[in-house]
């Protein structure tokens, strides 16, 4: 995956693309200028009085001046900090209620995203489409904002969404429904992953956020919409779909195939990566996926298929037609 | 108040005449160790298992750390991994951390305060005992905990162990039962500790050492207890309720059921944010007592700092939300825990400032207790100031559950803490065995252990802000985390080898270490008045003191302190 990462623009926290992560990183400079003007101080008077104040061998042997204690230099070094903690905590405060209180407008984009071990599930209620580990959102304007609101929740354990250069992390919960929004004014594939620690392989439950303008998303989207179409020259590997476990856990819609375990795969390979992010969506690595995920992905919840090695073929040829 | 020098209490001591020198066979040793109740036997033997506990737990990050040198290195597998991680953090809180520093109070506190023991030496050994098969049974889980499926082997859930990942559908076989039932038995025996603690310091001391002529250190152990008796119960009964979720069909968290993930976190963080101050509180009552030796100086503004201390603990039993900033609170109550975390910031400082007051104007001795010191006041502000940083909640909402929490929690726990145990040992090994630690290799030990600990933790706040989140397993190339991991695996090399400096020095001195004598280091407070180590009654006679500084006195009797206290 390294050259897939490689071609994405680098920057975290620090480069933020949407409005919840650039608010974020003003506040950020902020903290960062106060913390490192303590630290001069209180470092440079410590250092000078360990140099200034050590023992040296020409040093009389008779003990320094005992010095008890002074309630003028406690009371400074009390009432300086306070004032300190009150302008950022304030600062704190009304970025916090900026950013969670944010009004939703009529026009933002709806997303319900369901953590699942170890892959992320994307809804759009309003379009009728699902999805898996990419995000497409559209791109918008600063002047006239077209937002995405997330929704939140979780089908197993704990999970965290964190992609830093769109927004902070929010926590995934089961029985919980968190929300958190982003409005992304720059296109591009934006990296995430997961946050919160929820068993084997959290590490492999990576993000990628795709952000495009709107006339690319509307069409992403009518993609979406659309059922599977059966090409003949592949019928055999949809049924060897079918008629496997596949369908238990796997929905390709135009098919027989309506589980809700693991992801939605109508529309698989408009995805660039397998397993969550795993590795780059190719039929080399799809067969390697389908015969094993545990060699691709150790404890994922996939099983090994056990097909023949025909039906490995097939059902791989049927499956980079699902774009 | 008397101007004299209470004349029974003499810099000689009595304790040959007393101490019996009979020489025990192996076995009888054994059993003199296992049936102890002498609060300095059991001090040594928590400060001994911690330092084992240490190693191995080290061992374990060591091996994490070559795991994630660099991407897609494939050492160990995510399961394993993920138990690496687990026993790493809660062996380290656990078995480390908690027994080392109540080891240390129950071997000074009694001393200091001129007691011939703990309040109730019998509740020590049974807290001791109960500690120390507790945490035996962590490290067993590797055998024991398959379970009847043979699910599992250690517990892979993390230090915090949230909820539902523990609960039996996602944990199978024993490995979590292990962690809580471990766990349990720990702290019923930290809280045993915690009681005794707080008895002796109350009721025990010599005559004339009002509250407020304790050493700040029995004042820190005195709070430091308190907090542990408050913070404890929660963890254990939510770690019951675990319980009776996963064998009884409880539903306090199982999700599935409709128990709550969330209110996991607030128990576990009612009790985990307070840890991380009992924790810190006795690394500052080594500092409160080394800096002011080390400086020549009396410790500047005892008030303030004891002040500080009771407000440290205060303030902190009202904190633990920060840990929770993105689990979906309200606004306000992250505005709430925002304020309160940023406030504990405050005492924090004045105890920072009053040891810098301390030095100033002192003739500061660098020895190499003082120099752990030094480079624990460095280290600890730089943690305190990254705190203030996660304190900020939005900023958080990108730090947390990264790499730069990671780093800025080991620089509370290395960097402060863990500094000031190599500080306490180098300063009080010759009081408990009578022998000084070498100079030159401690030396070489802290220089090697300084270096690798920068390299590793500074490092790892930049992964963290790349991008990095903890726990993982591995990483992708590409994504700017190699530089920073790759650094911070180097580091652990000179950290090891700073540790095998330790673990020698140790090893020499015990049988070939200089004679340290009753006071080595020219120091001000009573159990530098007994013999080293100190007999098993620990004073001939009880002395009486008149100020917080018995031994200034009798060393300065034209200028003694309780002129001026």
């Amino acid at each position: 995956m390294g050259a897939a990462n490689r071609q994405i623009a680098r920057g975290a926290v620090f480069s933020p693309v949407s409005t919840p992560a650039n608010t974020i990183a003003t506040l950020a400079w902020f903290s960062l200028a106060i913390t490192l003007a303590i630290f001069l101080t209180v470092g440079g008077l410590l250092l000078y009085s360990i140099i200034r104040f050590r023992a040296r061998p020409s040093d009389e042997q008779r003990e320094p001046p005992q010095l008890y204690g002074s309630n003028p230099i406690e009371f400074a070094w009390t009432a300086i900090p306070l004032l300190i903690v009150f302008v950022l905590a304030l600062t704190t405060v009304r970025t916090i209620y900026d950013v969670q209180a944010a009004v939703e407008p009529a026009n933002a984009v709806h997303v319900r995203v369901i953590g699942h071990q170890w892959w992320w599930e994307f809804r759009y209620p309003d379009l009728g489409i699902v999805t898996a580990n990419e995000l497409h959102v559209p791109l918008s304007d600063p002047t006239h904002p077209t937002p995405t609101w997330i929704e939140l929740e979780s089908a197993d354990v704990a999970h965290s969404f964190w992609v830093p250069r769109l927004a902070g992390k929010t926590d995934l919960i089961p029985n919980k429904i968190n929300t958190m929004w982003i409005d992304p004014h720059e296109p591009g594939t934006y990296l995430g992953q997961c946050a919160e620690f929820c068993g084997t392989e959290h590490a492999m439950m990576l993000i990628r956020v795709v952000v495009e303008p709107r006339a690319n998303f509307d069409r992403w989207v009518e993609a979406q919409r659309l059922a599977a179409t059966a090409q003949d020259t592949v019928a055999r590997g949809r049924q060897v779909f079918q008629s496997n476990a596949c369908a238990s856990c796997h929905t390709v819609q135009g098919t027989s195939a309506h589980g809700t375990y693991g992801p939605d795969l109508t529309h698989m390979m408009s995805r660039q990566t397998v397993g969550s992010g795993v590795a780059t969506n190719t039929a080399d690595h799809l067969k390697t996926w389908v015969r094993d995920p545990a060699r691709m992905k150790p404890g994922a919840l996939m099983p090994a298929m056990n097909l023949s090695e025909k039906d490995l073929d097939d059902v791989v040829a049927w499956m980079v037609t699902l774009k | 108040m008397a101007g004299t020098i209470d004349d029974r209490f003499t810099f000689e001591g009595r304790d040959s005449e007393l101490a019996p020198t009979v020489a025990l066979p192996i076995a009888g040793k054994v059993h003199e160790w296992i049936t102890t109740v002498d609060h300095k036997k059991l001090g040594l033997m928590y400060i001994g298992w911690g330092l084992i506990f240490f190693l191995v737990a080290g061992l374990q990050a060591a091996t994490i750390r070559l795991q994630l040198a660099v991407p897609n290195a494939g050492i160990v597998s995510p399961q394993v991994f993920n138990r690496l991680l687990t026993l790493h953090g809660t062996a380290m809180v656990f078995l480390v951390g908690m027994p080392i520093l109540t080891g240390f109070f129950n071997y000074l506190v009694p001393l200091m305060i001129g007691a011939r023991d703990l309040a109730f030496p019998r509740l020590n050994a049974f807290g001791f005992w109960l500690w120390l098969f507790g945490s035996l049974l962590l490290y067993f889980s590797y055998i024991g905990g398959g379970g009847m499926d043979g699910a599992g082997s250690a517990p892979a859930v993390g230090w915090f162990a949230y909820a539902p990942l523990t609960e039996t559908a996602f944990s199978r076989g024993h490995s979590t039962d292990y962690w809580i039932i471990s766990i349990l038995l720990a702290s019923v025996g930290s809280t045993a500790t915690a009681v005794n603690l707080i008895a002796t310091a109350f009721s025990m001391r010599c005559p004339g050492m009002a509250l407020n002529k304790m050493p700040v250190l029995v004042w820190l152990a005195v709070v430091d207890a308190g907090l542990m008796l408050v913070t404890l119960p929660p963890l254990s009964a939510a770690q019951i309720m675990l319980l009776l979720d996963r064998y009884l069909g409880a539903h306090f968290f199982d999700t599935q059921a409709g128990g709550s993930a969330v209110l996991w976190q607030h128990f576990f963080w009612i009790f985990g944010h307070p840890e991380v101050y009992v924790l810190v509180i006795p690394a500052f009552a080594f500092a409160s007592e080394i800096i002011p030796v080390f400086s020549r100086k009396v410790i500047f503004g005892y008030e303030v700092m004891v002040a500080a201390s009771c407000a440290i603990g205060f303030l902190s039993l009202g904190v633990w939300a920060h840990h929770m900033f993105t689990v979906g609170m309200t606004p306000a109550g992250n505005a709430f825990f925002v304020t309160s975390s940023m406030l504990v910031g405050i005492p924090t400082g004045i105890k920072i400032f009053n040891w810098l007051g301390t030095m100033w104007g002192g003739r500061i001795r660098l020895r190499v207790p003082m120099l752990f010191a030094i480079a624990f006041l460095f280290q600890f502000l730089i943690a305190g100031l990254t705190g203030i940083l996660l304190a900020v909640a939005p900023f958080d909402w990108q730090l947390t559950d990264t790499y730069f929490v990671v780093a800025h929690f080991h620089y509370v726990l290395i960097g402060g803490i863990v500094f000031m145990i190599f500080a306490a040992i180098y300063y009080w090994f010759p009081k408990a065995t009578g022998r000084m630690l070498d100079e030159r290799l401690g030396q070489w030990h802290f220089w090697l252990f300084l270096i690798g600990f920068h390299l590793t933790f500074d490092t790892l706040h930049f992964a963290g802000l790349e991008g990095m989140p903890r726990r993982i397993y591995t990483y992708q190339p590409g994504r700017g985390f190699e530089l920073p991991n790759l650094i911070a695996s180097i580091g652990v090399i000179f950290q090891a080898l700073g540790v095998i400096a330790f673990v020698y020095d140790v090893i020499k001195s015990l049988t070939s270490g200089k004679p340290a004598g009753k006071d080595p280091w020219d120091a001000w407070t009573l159990e530098w008045s007994t013999s080293s180590p100190p007999p098993e009654y620990n004073f001939a006679d009880l002395p009486t003191v008149h100020s917080r500084r018995p031994l200034w006195d009798l060393k300065h009797p034209e200028d003694p302190d309780w002129k001026y206290e």
